[in-house]
C-alpha cells in the first residue's frame, strides 16, 4: 500500500469560517482556472499573488463552510497548495477535497500555535504536524482507511477510470 | 432517522454513528452541474448512468440565462438529459429543492444527494438530503452508489409559543447565534418538539435548508400527518409517516424556547453573526431581497404582502422578489400577493436562484447594504466585495423595504407563521 507521503512547506494562516464563496467567487466560477486564479481567497489578495507550490494553509474552525462548489478545494489544489490543516472543516468541502485527492487534515490546536510564514512538515500517513520554527509536534486526525484509499487512487475519477476503463490520459485504455 | 435511512440504502439491518457505508441514493438531484458531471463521465469512459430514473435535473442557478455562455450550457444540459434518458427533467420550474418537494419527487425516508449545499432542505419531508460536489455526483451517477460516514445525530427540540412577527427563519438564526454555525458539524440534525409539529412544511423547509448553515449533513423533521397530507396534495399516493425509531439515542440535545423570541438577523459577513434585529435597527438598506430556496415560498409571499398592504416601498430601496418556483409565483398571483407587492413598488423577477449566490437579477454595488431572506452573507456573496448582507425572515425583509432601514417588523406586522 503506497503512502500518502510527507509535505513540507510555508504557512499561510487563516481564521475561522472561511467560506467556499471566498475561495471560488460566483462571478468567475464557470471560467477557466487562469481567470479564477486572482480571485481565490480574495479577502486576502496577496495570497493568490504570492502563493507558491508546496505552501500550506493553516486555518481555524469551519474552513470551507458554505456552498458545495468543488472549485473551492480545486482552486487551492491548482495553485499548488500542499495541504490544509484546520481545527475543523465544512463537510462538503472536506468530502470534495477527498474526491479530488487534495490533502486536508483536521488538526486540533493548530490555529493557536502557527503563524504566517512558519515552516511545517506534515506526515499525511502518521498524521503528525511538525512546526520547524517552534519545534512542536501536533497530532492531526488521520484519514480513515476509506478516505486514504480514495486519495491514494488519485481521487474518485481515477477510481471510476479503473472501473470503467476510460482513457488514462496517456491514450491507453485501462482494463475494467 | 439518518441511521434508518443509511441502513436501508446500504442493505444493512442497522448502522451506527461513525460507521462507513456504501449507500445507493434514492434521488440524485443535479442543477447546471450536470454538464460538468457529463464531461467527467466522458473522460472516465462512462456512457450510461447507473439509474437514470433516479436522476432529477433542474436548471435554476443560471435561469433565465444571464449570458450567452450560460445559454450554451443550458443547450448542452438539455441534450444530455435526452442522451442519458433522464425523464425527471424539471426544466426551469424554479429552484431545485422547491421544485422537487412541491412535486412530491422526494419521499419520507429517502436518501437524496444533490449538487447543491442546501440539499438538506429535503429533510423537511422526512428525507435525508445531503449536498455533494461535482466529482462525487459523477461517481454516484456512474455507479449508483456513494460512501457515507453514518453521522451522529443532534436532537433540536423546539418548544414554546409563537410571538408577533416570528417565523421559522428566526428560530434557525437564533440557533446559529446561540450555538455557532458548526453546532452540527459532520452530524445530522433531527428537529422535534411541539413547535416543530405545529410548523408548516414551508417553515420546515426553511429550517432544514439552513441546516447546511449549522454544519449538518442532514437536517430532518419527522414525516408526520402534515407531511403525508402535503405530499398527497402534491400528487403522491402511498405516503407513510417516517421518523426515528422509538428510544433512538442522540449525541447531543439542544432545546430552543421560542417564547418571547425577537425577530433575528445575521449581520455581515457571517451566517453566525446573529443578533436580535432591534440591536441593528436604523441600519440603512439599499436593497431588500425576498428570494432563494430558504424563504421565497407562498407563506413568505403572504407575510410580505401583509406587511406591505397599504404601504409603499421606501424610495431609496429596491425591493427585489424572486419566487422559489413557477408554481409559487402562480399561487401568489392567484392569492393577490403579487398585486399587493407590485402596487407597493416591488420588482418581481423570474423564479430561480437569482441574486442569492451573486448570480443575476439584483446584485449589489460598492457600499450597498441588502436585507435578504437568503442563507449566506459572506463577503461579496451578492455582488460587490464592498457590499453587505443582513439576513432575516421575510417579515424582517419586507419591513425594512418599507422603512428604508432595518426595523423591528413587529412595528408593522403582529402575525406569526409559527
Amino acid at each position: 500500500m503506497s503512502a500518502l507521503g510527507v509535505v513540507r512547506g510555508r504557512v499561510w494562516a487563516f481564521g475561522d469560517d472561511v467560506d467556499t464563496d471566498v475561495m471560488a467567487p460566483w462571478s468567475v466560477i464557470t471560467r477557466p482556472f487562469e481567470e479564477r486564479r486572482s480571485q481565490v481567497l480574495h479577502t486576502r489578495p496577496e495570497f493568490a499573488r504570492d502563493v507558491r507550490p508546496g505552501d500550506l494553509i493553516v486555518a481555524g474552525r469551519n474552513w470551507g463552510c458554505g456552498s458545495s462548489r468543488e472549485q473551492a478545494p480545486e482552486n487551492l489544489q491548482l495553485l499548488g497548495v500542499g495541504a490544509v490543516l484546520a481545527e475543523s472543516f465544512g463537510r462538503i468541502y472536506f468530502r470534495n477535497a477527498i474526491a479530488i485527492a487534495f490533502p486536508n487534515l483536521v488538526c486540533p490546536g493548530i490555529a493557536a500555535g502557527v503563524r504566517d510564514g512558519d515552516e511545517l512538515e506534515v506526515d499525511l500517513d502518521a498524521a503528525t504536524v511538525h512546526n520547524l520554527r517552534t519545534g512542536t509536534v501536533l497530532r492531526a486526525q488521520p484519514y480513515t482507511a476509506e478516505m486514504a484509499e480514495i486519495i491514494r487512487a488519485g481521487g474518485l475519477l481515477e477510481v471510476l477510470r479503473r472501473r470503467f476503463g476510460g482513457d488514462d490520459g496517456l491514450g491507453v485504455r485501462l482494463r475494467r | 432517522m439518518a441511521e434508518r435511512v443509511l441502513a436501508r440504502t446500504s442493505g444493512r439491518a442497522r448502522v451506527a454513528a461513525g460507521e462507513y457505508v456504501t449507500a445507493s441514493p434514492d434521488v440524485l438531484m443535479c442543477h447546471e452541474a450536470l454538464t460538468m458531471c457529463a464531461s467527467q463521465l466522458r473522460r472516465v469512459g462512462v456512457e450510461h448512468l447507473a439509474h437514470p430514473e433516479r436522476v432529477h435535473v433542474v436548471l435554476d442557478h443560471f435561469f433565465p440565462a444571464p449570458t450567452a455562455a450560460a445559454a450554451r450550457d443550458h443547450v448542452r444540459a438539455r441534450r444530455l438529459v435526452e442522451q442519458y434518458g433522464i425523464t425527471n427533467f424539471w426544466g426551469h420550474a424554479g429552484i431545485c429543492h422547491q421544485v422537487l418537494v412541491e412535486h412530491a419527487a422526494v419521499r419520507p425516508g429517502q436518501l437524496v444527494v444533490g449538487t447543491d449545499s442546501h440539499s438538506s432542505t429535503y429533510g423537511a419531508v422526512g428525507a435525508a438530503g445531503a449536498g455533494i460536489g461535482v466529482t462525487e455526483m459523477t461517481y454516484a451517477l456512474a455507479t449508483g452508489e456513494l460512501w457515507f460516514q453514518v453521522p451522529p445525530t443532534v436532537r433540536v427540540e423546539l418548544v414554546g409559543t409563537g410571538g408577533p412577527a416570528l417565523m421559522a427563519k428566526d428560530l434557525v438564526l437564533a440557533l446559529a447565534g446561540a450555538h455557532g454555525t458548526d453546532v452540527a458539524q459532520y452530524a445530522a440534525i433531527e428537529f422535534g418538539g411541539p413547535v416543530a409539529t405545529a410548523m408548516s412544511i414551508a417553515g420546515r423547509m426553511t429550517m432544514a435548508n439552513m441546516g447546511a448553515e449549522l454544519g449538518a449533513k442532514f437536517a430532518c423533521f419527522p414525516a408526520d400527518d402534515r407531511t403525508v397530507e402535503y405530499l398527497r396534495d402534491a400528487g403522491a399516493a402511498d405516503i407513510e409517516p417516517f421518523g426515528a425509531e422509538p428510544g433512538a439515542r442522540y449525541a447531543r440535545a439542544i432545546t430552543l424556547d421560542t417564547t418571547g423570541l425577537a425577530p433575528h438577523v445575521a449581520c455581515p459577513h457571517n451566517p453566525g453573526n446573529v443578533r436580535p434585529v432591534t440591536e441593528v435597527a436604523g441600519t440603512a438598506v439599499h436593497q431588500a431581497f425576498l428570494g432563494s430556496c430558504t424563504n421565497a415560498r407562498l407563506e413568505d409571499f403572504a407575510v410580505a404582502a401583509a406587511v406591505l398592504t397599504g404601504r409603499r416601498v421606501h424610495p431609496r430601496v429596491r425591493f427585489v422578489v424572486t419566487p422559489a418556483s413557477q408554481r409559487t409565483f402562480l399561487d401568489a398571483v392567484r392569492a393577490g400577493y403579487v398585486a399587493t407587492l407590485v402596487e407597493a413598488g416591488a420588482h418581481i423577477t423570474a423564479s430561480g436562484c437569482g441574486a442569492c449566490p451573486g448570480g443575476h437579477q439584483g446584485l449589489l454595488g460598492p457600499g450597498e447594504v441588502c436585507v435578504s431572506s437568503t442563507n449566506r452573507n459572506c463577503v461579496g456573496r451578492m455582488g460587490s466585495t464592498d457590499s453587505s448582507v443582513y439576513r432575516g425572515s421575510p417579515a424582517v425583509v419586507a419591513a425594512a423595504a418599507v422603512a428604508g432601514e432595518l426595523i423591528d417588523p413587529r412595528e408593522l406586522w403582529t402575525g406569526s407563521t409559527l
